[in-house]
């Protein structure tokens, strides 16, 4: 147990130790979870947009059976989401619908019964007296000084606005060129394989409410549940058992939680709530759905003299918990110029409250849609300067020469070679040869074109950066604890939550790298607050940086003691013996890890003094605060067919630099799973409303996904260049894949409709808005 | 999203399933459920009643009489994907039927219930279209034959009365030198295609088809077209002349709808002209 597992630390190709139950079905997700007295629950949900509560029609035979926002009464708080930034108004978002309704799907009530679908009758019985309002749906209407209110307190439908101007008109004076292009990203759902899930009961024998849910950020759950329940959060456990996906739909505090703690308090009997694909495409949080109208400066070869921005995000009715409803707006604005440098840079953005389900954090968030506009805007760029796209932003990089480099709005940007990524990029496609056969033409009609965007990642930003955004809750130094068995095993106990991120295998190679234990015998606790030290959870692509470097950090104390053991057992000086290869080596002999362990546990006698016990936990923060700084390149290859719109991705290369890759198996992972989600973006997701706010689309038969014959095989090229300020130079790596896609596939579309006189600067490319660019542009051409 | 209560049988022959349809106030003949199922989770049908007939045998039966085949209601897209029928008609219903959904969903559903739901999107209803099939409905009094331009009314009904079931299919074969068409625009692999071009060229039976589905309603056939196709081969097919027939056939369609239905037209008689 305690031999060398050669190649297995850091940078192993190791299969995952999470797959066995994964693939053979064995995985507890809540909806797997059977407890005696189990009752199922339903929510009765908002059928208008925007509407006052006259009545809710309970029959009198239900009674006990169905509850509204009045059998809280004081006990439950709406969910409240502060943010420091100046200006910034409070949205209560009511557990169960109070006056008003603002949204489709807002819980209005909610039905117990020993099975979902007899919840699901309860909730036909119960009748809904709505008056409605005029209905708020589009973000760039409701700035408007006359629109209707969705939260009338507020005097208008601005969460936040924010203005940003460094040396913009100085900058700007000097430009030969000036191109201003206007995006629309559209609304999506999250859409992970597991829908949200909670299951609640009263622990009699801890004297504990239990959530069990599935979540990312199990640690702050407890918090916002204590807070709106207005309990010690000691009295509060949170259990996030498999978790199927998140993507950040499951990094907030949901009403339904809060509902479920509450009837798990009052009823004492568990119930479980499993939200279904209907919930979730009609009355779950959403993401993107941003209006940016970009103006670039530049001279005559196509480099940035000074970026102008306007950023709208549709934010929807209610605030996320904790990241709040500025979190779109003032990620864009420090993020807007990305990979480039920006002499004067000038920003205004606007968080606009509609009647719609409220956005989250997505996968990337405001970042897939300004790496869109930021792209496209400079393929126009170099059009206008009459140049190579490729080239144009090929010069626009930041140099590898100025790393670590800060940018026009203060992020520090720690390592890598950018230049290279893209250069790499244009390499591995095969921009010539593209450019050849586009002057060929297709034998098919059909127009090929090549797109390329380069990101950059902000990864496991750290407290400053976090409260800098005005969120209340920060991260703090990671924690992990760590626990030798008697046999030499090791229990890693951690606060983040790996939903996906197959952190039980990854986590396991960083121990080992240190401790010499095999990943066999290495297990991981993670996703529950009764047992793990607290963490802000997994989010922000920071789980390998930081839970990675506590557990770097708290092996290496934990080597030390280990080492102490070894020397006292060898008879050595403690500076003789050095742990490697699973034993402690001593100047003539070693004694492995395991008979050290089982001293520990069993013979004290033949412990030093002092040594300590074989548990112990230690607190983790990256040299700088200000995140580990990851990106990479996304080019792309497709043909467009302009008869009928379709469009087929032919060739698809990710250059990407995550600084020291754990195991390449998984960022590959990451990278081809997220880049799956962009090309839905880009190509077939979308939210659309109708002027009464109704989603149009409730059905993954009309919401469309990108399945396995829509994703093609990725080309994934890995740069390393470590961060210098993190545990063995780590960069996060979660969220690079659904940044490049959406804008690297756009500006290829549109790279091939050129010949047309045709741009698509819109999301998703459907065959529709296709054609549509055609015709109007010919149309256009008649004129 | 959990269906309604309902009750359930599962009658052993036609007889019996008509009989239980004229027996229960609001009954819904379920066969691969693929639709049905969906709609009764999202309780858009709620019926008191389901009638299984997915297994009755003379419904799962494919036959050979003469120059006609005979589908059971019942069979599978699957099993007619996986037919091995290398005739014209054969390769064309095997090629039909490899385009819907997912093979998980073929392995379930069934012809007769693509064309008794009469989703204007689906395959099937075009493809009987095409072949001008004969559709064979049970009722208390025996069978009746409907031939399929009269059996589809418009979006989602049928000619199908309440007591009465869609038994089977009869398609007469085509001419083993004849040549057809079939292609679909569709966003992406498994949805319900956004348009369908139809086409069969049969000179040893005088007779060429050429049909447009995915429409509002019903699908239509384009007789004008198919007479010049058949005279004058792929030269009748410019998108123009494509274009301007699908427009007077089916009114309504906007710009995009119009261009990308004459699309699949125009490609499925290039398909069908073999070039």
């Amino acid at each position: 147990m305690t031999s060398q597992a050669p190649g297995k630390g850091i940078g192993a190709r190791l299969l995952r130790k999470e797959d066995a139950r994964h693939l053979h079905g064995r995985a507890g997700f809540v909806g797997d979870i059977s407890m005696p007295g189990l009752m199922e629950v339903a929510f009765l949900r908002s059928p208008l947009a925007h509407a006052r509560i006259r009545r809710i029609g309970i029959p009198p035979e239900l009674a006990g059976q169905v509850f509204t926002a009045a059998d809280f009464g004081t006990a439950v708080k709406p969910i409240r989401t502060p943010n420091s930034t100046p200006g910034y108004k409070l949205s209560d978002f009511p557990a169960l619908a109070t006056g008003k309704v603002r949204m489709v799907g807002e819980p209005v009530a909610m039905c117990i019964s020993p099975t979902r679908a007899e919840a699901e009758d309860l909730c036909q019985q119960v009748t809904l007296e709505l008056e409605e309002l005029p209905v708020v749906v589009d973000a760039l209407r409701a700035r408007q000084p006359d629109s209707a209110l969705v939260h009338e307190e507020f005097g208008d439908n601005l969460f936040v606005t924010t203005v940003t101007d460094v040396r913009f008109e100085e900058c700007a004076a000097g430009a030969e060129v000036v191109v201003r292009r206007e995006f629309d990203l559209a609304r999506v759902a999250m859409v992970p394989m597991e829908g949200k899930g909670a299951l609640a009961w009263w622990d009699e024998g801890a004297d504990q409410l239990v959530v069990c849910t599935s979540t990312q950020i199990p640690h702050p759950v407890r918090g916002g549940l204590a807070t709106c329940l207005g309990m010690d959060e000691s009295r509060i456990r949170v259990i996030a058992p498999d978790v199927g996906g998140g993507f950040g739909f499951k990094s907030m505090l949901q009403p339904e939680e809060v509902c479920l703690a509450w009837l798990a308090l009052t009823r004492r009997h568990p119930v479980r709530w499993t939200e279904d694909v209907r919930e979730h495409l009609l009355a779950a949080a959403k993401a993107r759905e941003h209006h940016t109208v970009v103006t670039v400066h530049a001279d005559r070869r196509g480099r940035i003299l000074a970026l102008d921005v306007e950023f709208t995000a549709d934010i929807g009715a209610y605030s996320a918990w904790p990241v709040s409803a500025a979190l779109e707006i003032v990620q864009a604005r420090s993020n807007f110029p990305g990979a480039y440098v920006i002499p004067g840079y000038r920003c205004r953005t606007y968080a606009v409250a509609t009647n719609k389900p409220p956005v989250k954090p997505y996968r990337g968030v405001a970042r897939p849609g300004i790496c869109l506009a930021m792209e496209l805007t400079l393929d126009a760029v170099a059009h206008a300067v009459g140049r190579e796209p490729a080239e144009v932003k090929l010069e626009n990089l930041v140099p590898a020469a100025a790393m670590p480099y800060k940018s026009v709005t203060g992020m520090l940007y720690d390592s890598g070679d950018y230049p290279r990524c893209l250069g790499t990029a244009i390499e591995k496609i095969g921009l010539s040869q593209w450019r050849a056969r586009q002057r060929a033409g297709e034998p098919d009609g059909r127009l090929v074109g090549v797109g390329f965007l380069t990101y950059i990642e902000t990864t496991a930003l750290g407290a400053a950066r976090w409260a800098a955004m005005g969120i209340a809750v920060v991260p703090g130094p990671e924690r992990a604890t760590l626990r030798l068995g008697a046999d030499a095993s090791l229990e890693i106990r951690v606060g983040v939550k790996s939903h996906g991120q197959s952190l039980e295998t990854t986590l396991a190679q960083i121990a080992h790298e240190i401790l010499g234990i095999d990943p066999a015998d290495i297990s991981v606790v993670h996703g529950d607050t009764g047992i793990t030290p607290y963490s802000i959870g997994t989010i922000n692509s920071r789980s390998i940086t930081m839970a990675g470097g506590a557990v770097s950090r708290t092996s290496q104390a934990l080597a030390e003691r280990i080492q102490r053991i070894g020397a006292h057992l060898l008879g050595c000086a403690p500076g003789e013996a050095r742990l490697a290869g699973g034993a402690v080596q001593g100047p003539g002999a070693a004694v492995p890890i395991r008979e050290i362990a089982q001293a520990w546990h069993a013979r004290p006698q033949d412990l030093p003094p002092d040594i300590g016990g074989p548990e112990l936990t230690e607190g983790y923060t990256s040299q700088v605060d200000s995140g580990a700084v990851g990106y990479g390149t996304h080019a792309v290859a497709v043909a467009v067919d302009p008869e009928t719109g379709a469009v087929e991705i032919l060739d698809y290369v990710v250059v990407e630099d995550c600084g020291t890759v754990v195991n390449p198996m998984v960022v590959d992972g990451q990278i081809v799973g997220g880049t799956a989600q962009g090309i839905g973006m880009a190509l077939y997701e979308e939210m659309p409303y109708d002027i009464f706010g109704q989603p149009l689309a409730s059905t993954l038969g009309d919401y469309l996904l990108p399945g396995a014959a829509e994703v093609p095989r990725i080309r994934i090229y890995h740069m390393e260049i470590p961060s210098p300020y993190t545990a063995h130079g780590i960069k996060g790596c979660g969220e690079g894949g659904a940044l490049g896609a959406p804008g690297a596939i756009v500006g290829a579309i549109n790279d091939a409709l050129r010949p047309l006189g045709a741009e698509l600067n819109a999301t998703p490319a459907t065959p529709r808005r296709i054609l549509d660019a055609i015709r109007h542009s010919r149309e256009g051409a008649k004129r | 999203m959990k269906p309604a209560a309902f009750h359930y049988v599962r009658p052993a022959d036609t007889g019996a399933a008509v009989a239980a349809l004229a027996a229960a106030g609001e009954a819904r003949l379920l066969a691969g459920g693929q639709t049905l199922g969906p709609m009764l989770n999202l309780r858009l049908a709620r019926p008191s009643l389901l009638v299984d007939i997915a297994r009755i045998e003379a419904l799962r039966r494919i036959e050979r009489r003469a120059s006609t085949l005979v589908i059971g209601a019942c069979v599978t897209h699957a099993a007619l994907e996986d037919r091995a029928d290398s005739s014209p008609t054969g390769r064309l219903l095997a090629h039909v039927a490899s385009g819907i959904a997912y093979r998980a969903i073929r392995n379930f559903g069934t012809i007769g219930g693509s064309l008794a739901h009469a989703d204007p999107a689906a395959d099937w209803i075009t493809a009987m279209m095409l072949l001008d099939a004969r559709l064979r409905i049970a009722g208390a009094s025996g069978e009746r034959s409907v031939p399929m331009v009269e059996f589809m009314k418009g979006a989602f009904t049928t000619d199908i009365g309440p007591a009465e079931l869609l038994a089977g299919i009869e398609v007469e074969e085509l001419s083993p030198q004849s040549s057809w068409g079939y292609y679909r625009v569709c966003r992406k692999v498994g949805e319900f295609p956004d348009a369908v071009g139809a086409v069969i060229l049969d000179p040893e039976r005088s007779m060429a088809r050429v049909v447009v589905g995915a429409l509002d309603g019903a699908p239509v056939q384009l007789p004008a077209l198919a007479e010049s196709v058949a005279a004058q081969g792929a030269g009748a097919a410019g998108l123009e002349a494509v274009s301007a027939a699908v427009a007077q056939a089916a009114p309504g369609l906007d710009p995009v709808e119009l261009q990308t239905h004459a699309v699949a037209v125009r490609r499925a008689i290039l398909q069908a002209v073999g070039k």
